[in-house]
């Protein structure tokens, strides 16, 4: 459900660092909780973010949901695939599934996330 | 879960099967079971079973049993033949809906009258606050459970439980039926535009009813619904709200329910303003509308025309069935004709959208 080489955000958000650069999506508990994606609103690239703002929507059939970038960057990267079918963001939220590419500004602001295990513990403590 | 919440008798079937529960106006409440879309497609294509014990129960009985509800109410109910069923408004004196309600002619004298739960106690006080003589007015919510079957194959399943034919229960018409050896009133009535029945039943006998009609429809995929998918299959048929289509503030002329508003029926509470805003002509009227770019309607967003605002959406989603995102709106009469371009603002943008006719979605006859 949470995949060790991912870190995760308090807003449940997962990144997958990668050099410079990192994917964004949400995890598990996050699309569990929206239920059924149908419509998703994504940011254009090249567009710059500081760290906790939103930087789209996602849609389910009842929930209006802002989705916040963990870390600041430049958007280098957006997934055209979620316009025309958002329930991959259901059905492989760590695959195909993925929001955004984020060009990281801030390597630091990393250590803010938590690991898998830490991830897990949260949720148990939110629930 | 917060304990305060009010339960149905059905509550601890929701629980056993895994449904993702929501408070729903004081009520925990399954919100979905496997999915909304999946649920959905369920009640279009095969039948689904809905928990709506939540909803009120208000029983009058006496000689004056039919006055009051012709005062109170802004259909005609004098028709009706016993067991038969009739939807109507019940306004204020100002034409604004305190609720809308089914009305089930039991006996010459003896109604029910079936209300939103969010409204039962409002309702209940709205009644006896307007009774007359003659009439014995009692809330017996909590002791009737209500089970609703919805889908092309409702019949088929049900039948498979009952001592009667259900063939023989026409469209808003009810009889006593047993369900599974237990004394239920049936209807055939629904909040999602397909075939299907209602079920009233005490309390008591729910969870023995419930389990068996989900048994007794497994082989043709019956299987529990929650108010998630209810709300998406009302909305398709553009059956009301109340509190989206329907409220204190909006009266049933401009929801498009003046069919079940009979003006020319003796005095009943807010008839002279209902009148006079038709003779006036309505200011606003609900519209149905199709988005035209990418994006969502939800309830409380604005209408613009031209960047000037003539509205707000009442009911808007993404509607299963049809694969498109739509919606109901409250605008000013003027704007108000099938094929006009408007727009919805969705959050920072002004999203281009079209009045269509409605309803957005009905079943095909049989």
């Amino acid at each position: 459900m949470y995949p060790k080489d991912l870190k995760y955000s308090k807003d449940h958000e997962w990144m997958k660092v990668d050099g410079g650069k990192a994917k964004i999506g949400i995890t598990h508990y996050a699309q569990d909780a929206l239920g059924d994606v149908v419509f998703v609103e994504l940011p254009e690239e090249g567009t710059s973010f500081g760290a906790h703002e939103g930087i789209g929507v996602i849609e389910s059939v009842k929930a209006v949901s802002d989705v916040y970038t963990p870390v600041s960057g430049e958007i280098v990267a957006a997934n055209e695939d979620l316009l025309d079918a958002p329930e991959l963001i259901n059905e492989d939220p760590y695959g195909k599934g993925w929001l955004v590419e984020i060009e990281l500004n801030d390597a630091a602001q990393l250590e803010d996330l938590m690991n898998a295990e830490e991830y897990e513990e949260f949720l148990k403590e939110e629930e | 879960m917060n304990d305060s919440l009010k339960k149905t008798p059905l509550h601890r079937a929701h629980l056993d099967a895994k449904a993702k529960m929501v408070d729903f106006g004081g009520w925990h409440m399954p919100v979905q079971y496997a999915g909304i879309l999946e649920e959905h497609n369920t009640v279009r294509t095969k039948a689904g079973l809905f928990d709506v014990s939540h909803m009120g129960e208000i029983d009058l009985q006496g000689p004056n049993a039919l006055d009051l509800i012709q005062k109170l109410v802004t259909n005609d109910a004098s028709k009706l033949s016993i067991k038969q069923a009739l939807y109507s408004p019940m306004c204020f004196p100002d034409g604004g809906i305190v609720d809308d309600l089914l009305i089930y002619r039991k006996g010459k004298e003896h109604f029910l009258l079936v209300v939103n739960a969010s409204n039962t106690e409002k309702d209940f006080q709205w009644i006896l606050d307007n009774a007359i003589d003659g009439v014995e007015i009692q809330n017996i919510s909590p002791e009737i459970a209500q089970i609703a079957l919805q889908g092309p194959l409702a019949e088929e399943v049900l039948q498979k439980l009952c001592d009667k034919d259900l063939s023989q229960i026409k469209y808003y018409w009810f009889d006593n039926v047993t369900v599974d050896g237990e004394d239920c009133l049936v209807s055939r009535t629904g909040y999602t535009g397909e075939d299907g029945f209602e079920i009233y039943l005490p309390s008591e006998d729910s969870h023995k009813v419930w389990t068996a009609i989900l048994k007794a429809g497994e082989e043709e995929g019956v299987t529990p619904i929650g108010l998630g998918a209810r709300d998406t299959l009302r909305f398709e048929a553009r059956l009301p709200l109340y509190g989206n289509e329907l409220s204190e503030d909006i009266s049933p002329l401009e929801a498009g329910l003046g069919i079940f508003v009979k003006l020319d029926k003796k005095d009943f509470i807010g008839k002279a303003a209902l009148a006079k805003h038709k003779a006036e002509g309505l200011k606003r009227k609900t519209i149905g509308f199709e988005m035209l770019e990418r994006g969502i309607p939800r309830s409380h967003y604005k209408v613009l025309k031209d960047g000037q605002e003539i509205g707000f959406v009442t009911s808007g989603s993404f509607a299963p069935t049809l694969g498109k995102n739509i919606g109901l709106a409250l605008v000013k009469s003027e704007f108000a004709q099938a094929g006009n371009n408007i727009e919805i603002q969705v959050r920072t943008r002004s999203l281009k959208a079209q009045i269509i006719k409605t309803p957005f979605y009905k079943r095909e006859a049989k």
